[in-house]
């Protein structure tokens, strides 16, 4: 009798502990060797998008902390910044510096959940813990700020909803060297753990020329070794005024643009970040942060395309307005949707266990990628 | 040869490397709270569950019509001229009898959005966060102070008030028809918003 | 001694033999099992800064208990389209097969359920029983992960095994038994007879032993690790790929067997490492009860002093879990086959040159 063999076809997910949220992953398997990916999306669709077209600008606010839960606050920074561009406003210079700050401390917030779960995805669970606590740290800063933990609603059209809590600045500050060694414990437990290593390294390459193609953006390309940063290329708010580096991978541990290299450049923009805090918080001008919100926002007929970088890669927004007070089409560019369309590319001929590795170190937020 | 020496190595020495990180964690003190004992003190701007101060609210409806999930539903009576509604603690005169105001706090999203536009500030978000309940009825939150009678009294009222003004004006405006023959259409209609006002 | 003192007791040959194997079960194994579900769960917890169960009793002491109550309660759920029989069949064998290692591991002087001459070998011997039950439990499942979970366990634990009894054969080319008791009673004294400071011989040869005693030990630590499926080598169950491997369908007591075998096991693996390495129930410093001249005290403190080195592994065991992320198939299987067998083939060259001399 002739040995048959079949291909398996595996799902994973859509209830997984390791797929991140909701996706499923259709694996086609020969043993445990991967012959093809399929991400199956939607099963988080909220319509966000033809949502946006009933509410007034400063409604869809809230809307859009909830593409990306993770990193919210950077998410309406990007929000703001498309309505500001299309209403043509200003706005003070105190405004700016804290969203910067905000929007670096959630960029420290995003990255250790990206950090955390991708240790707890290859099976270390502590690391897991250490991030949250740390996270925990940084969602309390903004919960004095604004009231709340996740879903802030902070970042305004013209301003922010409060100015900062009189505490702010100091817990701030002492957030800063509390975290800096919380990094080279990560790093001792984690970063350099030979099995870590092993598990990561040389491990779904992602070669620059295909990032591009792609489109991949954030992390995922600066970890193929391509120094692109929109912080740095294409400065928006005050990001032109501080000094920080931006790190890309660089194959120490084997290959440009593996897991490791993924997962280690966020480690470093960690670093950047907190850099970034202390200068912002230092240069830190005084103001009122309401006084350029606009009573009524009704920008003219256009459009505009706004684009900053989220913990995640360039978040885009594409806004049209028709001169009424909502507007007539909100896109959005989410960086995870589009880091999802590599699984295929980059889990062909590894195993199960690497497509746990591969989905963990491109770091997906199931909630932007449905929307 | 020397790369599987190094592996060996590599891989003894990172294993007691993070041991050690893990072990140093076994004694230092937890930073979780044992919750429904303890409880954190929530800071002061702590966006939880909406609470409408009744007294102050004057029936605007801008916090419904902020609310970008239509949690809030009000329903307002506009009060005879006789009725005495008192003011809002800002000084403001409250004309409208509020029939309903409900929020479905199960839709609501805490953006707060709904407290800024508040005239009186009599809607407000609080810091109580355990209100979860057993079945979803239960958390729709009505407001309204006064009692089914009342509000049917109110409505009834509004209705009478408004029955006797239509009245007064079919009677005026047959009044007025028969005296100048000519007819003019666009009259009443504009004069009606201005005899409501009074 | 026990077993004559219960046949004195009751009469019967039969009766004894019964009583006598099933006191590890009762006395041990199930009481350990809860200590040790609560102490991982603790160690756990204050490794990552938390305090771990809290409610149930002073500091959590009864959470397991509770778990173990709320477990005998649960529907015992059998999906459709599995193989009845051998599901059902899956969580005794398994348990079966690390119950019976028990059989064989030397607690006190006066107490080793059956004395037999071939007491280690037996205990790697039934162990593969677990194997079996495990492949059946998977493929009875019938779900793609339970089946890949049992597949992968079955390929770990026959290649691990090859690693722990070379080491053991080390050992045993130095001692001359396979016999527990006697290896055990062989490294009586001090703890610098015990087998990991070079055993019972003397002068130089005991100073050249050291090293290689280290290497073994560290090997069988490996692969005794492995071959009880813990961190890192924890793939057949790793439970952010395969959701809980070849345990994913079952419930209830079902599940509660596999766990208990699963911390049964932790400690028989841990056992053996002690007997053969750490003098078994040996104790370091000798005995209080020989100085105070209470003979009976001896096994009692003995019992004492093998609980305790068990239960020592067996906290290594958990503080590796909470520490390290886990291997990858195939590099569990390189780590088996180019690194532990090779180095474990060397030592034993290297000692039985030794012995030799």
């Amino acid at each position: 009798m002739p040995v048959k063999t079949e291909e398996m076809i595996l799902n994973m997910g859509p209830q997984h502990p390791s797929t991140h949220g909701v996706l499923r992953l259709e694996l086609l398997l020969e043993g445990e060797i991967i012959k093809g990916v399929k991400p199956h999306i939607g099963y988080l669709h909220r319509c966000f998008e033809k949502h946006a077209e009933a509410m007034t600008y400063p409604q869809v606010i809230p809307y859009v902390d909830r593409l990306d839960y993770l990193s919210s606050m950077y998410n309406e920074f990007g929000y703001v910044t498309a309505v500001e561009k299309l209403l043509g406003i200003e706005v003070p210079q105190r405004v700016e510096y804290i969203r910067v700050i905000m929007g670096e401390l959630q960029r420290i917030a995003s990255h250790l959940v990206a950090i955390g779960t991708y240790g707890a995805d290859l099976g270390a669970f502590t690391p897991f813990l250490f991030a949250f606590r740390d996270r925990e740290k940084i969602l309390s800063l903004f919960e004095i700020t604004c009231g709340a933990r996740l879903l802030y609603n902070y970042i305004w059209i013209g301003g922010l909803s409060h100015d900062l809590h009189p505490d702010f600045v100091r817990l701030a500050r002492e957030f800063i060297p509390y975290f800096r060694p919380k990094i080279k414990e990560m790093n001792d437990l984690l970063s350099y753990n030979k099995i870590f290593v092993e598990r990561t390294a040389n491990v779904g390459i992602l070669p620059p020329e295909t990032a591009i193609n792609f489109g991949v953006s954030g992390p995922n390309l600066r970890g193929s070794g391509l120094k692109w940063d929109l912080r740095r290329n294409d400065p928006y708010s005050v990001y032109d005024k501080f000094d920080f580096n931006i790190p890309v991978g660089e194959g120490r541990m084997g290959t440009v643009g593996d897991c490791w290299d993924r997962y280690f450049v966020r480690i470093l923009e960690m670093e950047e970040s907190l850099k970034i805090i202390e200068q912002a918080l230092d240069q830190l001008p005084e103001g009122d942060v309401t006084s350029a919100i606009p009573k009524r926002v009704k920008p003219p007929i256009g459009q505009v395309y706004a684009r900053v970088e989220n913990p995640r890669g360039e978040l885009g927004y594409f806004i049209i307005s028709d001169g009424s007070v909502n507007p007539f089409r909100v896109k959005v560019r989410a960086p995870s949707f589009i880091s999802l369309s590599v699984m295929d590319e980059l889990c062909r001929g590894h195993m199960i266990a690497d497509v746990i590795a591969i989905l963990g170190s491109i770091d997906i937020v199931l909630g932007e990628i449905d929307r | 040869m020397r790369e599987y020496f190094n592996n060996i190595w590599l891989g003894l020495t990172t294993v007691f490397i993070g041991m050690n990180v893990t072990f140093k964690h076994l004694f230092k003190p937890a930073v979780t709270i044992q919750y429904p004992d303890v409880k954190l003190l929530l800071p002061e701007r702590e966006r939880n569950r909406l609470y409408v101060n009744m007294d102050d609210c004057i029936g605007c409806d801008q916090c419904a019509r902020a609310c970008p999930v239509s949690c809030i539903s009000i329903e307002t009576v506009k009060s005879l001229p006789t009725d005495d509604l008192g003011k809002t603690s800002n000084g403001k005169k409250k004309a409208l009898w509020l029939t309903k105001f409900d929020i479905d706090i199960a839709k609501c999203c805490y953006c707060q959005l709904c407290v800024f536009p508040c005239p009186t500030e009599c809607i407000y978000m609080t810091d109580v966060f355990e209100f979860s309940e057993y079945k979803r009825e239960n958390l729709l939150y009505s407001f309204v102070t006064l009692t089914p009678d009342e509000i049917a009294e109110k409505k009834n009222n509004f209705e009478k008030a408004e029955a006797e003004k239509s009245a007064q004006k079919a009677a005026a405006a047959a009044k007025k028809a028969e005296e100048q023959a000519a007819p003019k259409e666009n009259k009443p209609s504009a004069e009606k918003p201005e005899d409501k006002k009074e | 001694m026990i077993y004559d003192f219960l046949l004195k007791l009751t009469g019967s040959e039969i009766a004894a033999g019964f009583i006598q194997s099933l006191l590890p079960l009762f006395v041990f194994i199930l009481p350990f099992a809860l200590i040790a579900v609560l102490l991982e769960r603790k160690v756990s917890a204050h490794m990552q800064d938390r305090l771990g169960p809290m409610r149930v009793g002073y500091h959590g002491i009864f959470q397991t208990v509770a778990d173990i109550l709320k477990l005998m309660q649960k529907e015992d759920i059998v999906t459709d389209n599995s193989d009845k029989a051998l599901f059902n069949i899956a969580p005794v064998l398994v348990f079966t097969g690390s119950y019976a290692a028990f059989a064989a591991i030397p607690f006190s002087g006066a107490f080793i359920g059956s004395n037999i001459d071939l007491g280690l070998f037996f205990i790697v011997a039934v162990s593969g029983l677990v194997v079996a039950g495990i492949l059946m439990a998977g493929w009875a499942s019938n779900n793609k992960y339970t089946l890949l979970g049992a597949m992968r366990s079955a390929a770990q634990v026959i290649s691990y095994e090859i690693p722990t009894i070379l080491v053991i054969i080390t050992i045993v080319m130095i001692t001359g038994t396979l016999n527990l008791y006697t290896l055990s009673e062989l490294q009586t004294g001090h703890f610098w007879n015990w087998m990991i400071f070079g055993g019972p011989s003397t002068g130089l040869i005991k100073v050249a032993f050291i090293p290689f005693m280290i290497i073994g030990f560290v090997i069988i630590y490996i692969s005794t690790l492995a071959e009880v499926n813990r961190t890192p080598f924890d793939i057949p169950e790793a439970e952010s790929e395969l959701v809980s491997g070849y345990h994913t369908e079952y419930s209830g007591m079902k599940f509660a067997m596999f766990f208990l075998a699963e911390y049964a096991n932790m400690f028989a693996v841990s056992a053996i490492v002690a007997a053969v390495f750490f003098g078994g129930y040996q104790s370091p410093f000798g005995y209080l009860g020989n100085s105070l001249g209470i003979s009976w005290f001896i096994p009692i403190e003995q019992f004492f002093w093998f609980t305790f080195k068990g239960i020592f592994f067996v906290l290594v065991q958990m503080w590796l879990r909470w520490t390290l992320p886990r291997l990858r198939v195939d590099q569990l299987m390189a780590l088996c086959w180019k690194y532990l067998i090779p180095i474990a083939f060397v030592n034993l060259l290297i000692v039985g040159l030794i012995t030799v001399l």
